[in-house]
């Protein structure tokens, strides 16, 4: 089964306004591959040209082998689209939207029910209730039910989990595991950085550039060795006296601490002597493992220093 | 045809769900059709006439009384000419009537209170059509197929290409481009049906409930509102339906141009309803108005419409009296409709 993925100098920009810049990328057939950037950053440019609902201005993708703008017909049978916005009719009920997209694709909800019924589960017990009254979560499942009930070979999903709570999420994750184990090539973006380490490869982009790719573990491998965690009672003024020193190369907030990035000269415990000195006496400085986040920050930084 | 068929029921469900609108659309031409029929009437019933008689005879004594049996006037009474003008200004009488003796021959005078120019001539036309017959006089006035002047014959036409626009464009761009904002058309699109598929199911159930609704209007305008009624309406139903398409392409067309609800309302009602409503002929003769209003007025499929409800409905003509207006219709129809499905397709 060839479920590829093939971008090749994909470019398309809004006016002056550029969305993608000369992307490329290559996704093996059965792969999860997740697309991890910002708001803005293109990833539901990416996904438009994908499902065939936009054409790039440069630059060709295909998917299956099939390209996507000479073949489109033939490529929306075989995806599974699942934009932003969860699109349902809030006004149908639960069966009433399964069975309509079922019947745009020709197909019986029954001959495919195999491959939603994990998913379709928890929904089973009201089919009709109206989509409108249905929580986030279920919204979500029930959009990828609909998604997936013609059995695509590939499913695109932008932004899944935005707006669903975490226990959702987290179920959500484990069934694209359950999809991906049928052979269905996944592509997934998000905005959350946790969840990038969920993919098997990722992609991070950011303003229409993709910065980097590779596994979560081989990303998370490439970052700095000289990364700290910083704490103090009084964080901005500890924020303020870091990023004033010579060896550290960069400092944020990271959740309830400070992350450093030092340069080769940076000693925690010289550090943590002048910090005190200089009216922080409770600054504690102690390594720490870095994470997707990390990378992505300096990798942003890298991008605005050039 | 499958997908074809659960389109019209997935449309038709999200009409039949909105309980409101539903009510709006049924229950509207009902009402405006009541309010233009009967409430907002420009017929002219209780004119107070007083007389003004030189030398009573046989002949004005006959006159006299003829406007005293008019069911339309009320006969106030004799006067003298310096009265006269005082019961108009204080609006106790709406006109005069001078009745002359010139050496034994009668000539007549009628003055009226013109402070309101349209019932003025009104008044007069009735005077002269009460007193008509008994003058040697040059004055008579027939007034055909609506011998009453009754404002029903004149409305009902106007509001039927009113409520078409309203109902047809405007509800149909509104749908479409709620599930453009929704999400669910990109959903569409990308499914495998094709484009003109997606359009006509949006359109057919829409064109049903137009149907009912000309169903409504056509029974309430030959039973209740007294339209004559002949095997004319067979051609009346045939406009009708060529301008229920021309409707629906013109919200199909305003759906492809905007790109949220209330701007698909705003264009809806401001560039087809008001145009409608003051440029077709409903409530302003087209012939007075101005040179460039009356041109612009041919590009408004309404204009056309009304004309040929007109002549098919009150005057009860045949339908080749109507042709012009009818391929005028049809021509927009296809144009319309041609673009509309063409920038559909752009969509991708």
């Amino acid at each position: 089964m060839n479920n590829t993925i093939e971008i090749n100098n994909l470019s398309k920009s809004y006016g002056k306004l550029v969305a993608l810049d000369d992307i490329s990328l290559s996704i093996k057939s059965g792969e999860l591959f997740g697309l991890l950037g910002p708001d803005g950053a293109g990833k539901t440019t990416l996904f438009k040209i994908l499902s065939t609902l936009m054409v790039p201005d440069k630059g060709s993708a295909s998917m299956c082998g099939l390209d996507v703008v000479k073949d489109y017909r033939q490529i929306r049978l075989r995806i599974g689209y699942m934009p932003e916005k969860f699109s349902l009719y809030q006004d149908m009920t639960v069966m009433e939207n399964l069975r309509f997209y079922a019947s745009l694709f020709g197909v019986s909800i029954k001959d495919n029910f195999d491959l939603i019924a994990p998913i379709f589960g928890q929904l089973e017990k009201f089919p009709n209730r109206f989509a409108g009254n249905l929580s986030g979560g279920m919204k979500q499942k029930l959009a990828l039910s609909c998604a997936l009930i013609h059995r695509p070979d590939i499913l695109l999903l932008d932004e899944p989990t935005t707006g669903v709570d975490a226990v959702s999420r987290d179920e959500f994750w484990q069934m694209l595991g359950g999809l991906k184990e049928k052979g269905i090539t996944i592509l997934v973006s998000t905005s959350y950085m946790d969840e990038a380490t969920r993919c098997e490869r990722l992609a991070m982009i950011n303003s229409g550039h993709i910065l980097k790719i590779g596994t979560p573990t081989e990303l998370v491998a490439e970052l700095d060795e000289n990364l700290y965690n910083a704490v103090a009672k009084d964080m901005f003024k500890l924020l303020t006296l870091l990023q004033k020193m010579p060896e550290v190369l960069n400092c944020y907030t990271f959740g309830a601490t400070l992350h450093v990035v030092g340069s080769n000269d940076f000693n925690p415990r010289k550090v943590t002597a002048q910090l005190v000195s200089e009216g922080i006496p409770d600054a504690k400085i102690y390594p720490a493992k870095g994470d997707i986040e990390d990378l992505f920050i300096k990798l942003m930084e890298n991008t605005a220093n050039e | 045809m499958g997908i074809f068929r659960s389109l019209v029921i997935k449309e038709t469900l999200h009409v039949v769900r909105d309980k409101r609108t539903v009510l709006i659309t049924l229950l509207m031409p009902l009402v405006l059709l009541v309010l233009f029929g009967f409430a907002i009437s420009t017929e002219v019933n209780n004119i107070r006439v007083v007389a003004i008689v030189d030398r009573h005879t046989q002949e004005t004594r006959q006159m006299l009384q003829q406007l005293i049996v008019n069911e339309y006037l009320t006969f106030e009474g004799l006067t003298v000419h310096s009265e006269v003008e005082q019961l108009l200004k204080t609006g106790k009488a709406d006109a005069a009537v001078y009745l002359h003796d010139d050496n034994g021959k009668i000539s007549s005078q009628i003055v009226v209170d013109a402070s309101n120019p349209n019932l003025a001539q009104t008044y007069a036309v009735y005077i002269q059509g009460a007193m008509a017959g008994n003058l040697d006089g040059p004055v008579l006035t027939h007034t055909l197929y609506n011998p009453q002047l009754k404002s029903a014959y004149n409305f009902v036409p106007g509001v039927m290409g009113m409520i078409f626009i309203l109902v047809c464009a405007i509800m149909t761009s509104v749908s479409i481009v709620s599930e453009k904002q929704s999400g669910t058309m990109s959903l569409l699109i990308v499914s495998p049906i094709k484009p003109r598929t997606i359009i006509f199911g949006k359109l057919v159930p829409y064109f049903i409930l137009s149907c009912i609704l000309l169903a409504i209007m056509l029974t309430m305008s030959y039973t209740l509102l007294d339209l004559p009624f002949s095997a004319n309406f067979l051609n009346v139903v045939l406009i009708t339906l060529v301008y229920i398409i021309l409707a629906l392409s013109i919200g199909l067309l305003v759906s492809t141009l905007v790109d949220t609800q209330v701007s698909a309302l705003l264009v809806s009602a401001v560039i087809f309803m008001l145009p409608v409503i003051l440029l077709s002929g409903m409530i302003f003769p087209i012939d007075n108005m101005p040179r460039v209003l009356q041109w612009f007025s041919c590009i408004i499929p309404a204009r056309w419409y009304i004309e040929a409800m007109r002549k098919l409905m009150v005057q009860d003509l045949a339908l080749s009296y109507v042709w012009s207006e009818l391929v005028i219709l049809a021509g927009m129809t296809g144009g319309v409709l041609g673009i509309a499905v063409k920038k559909f397709n752009n969509i991708r």
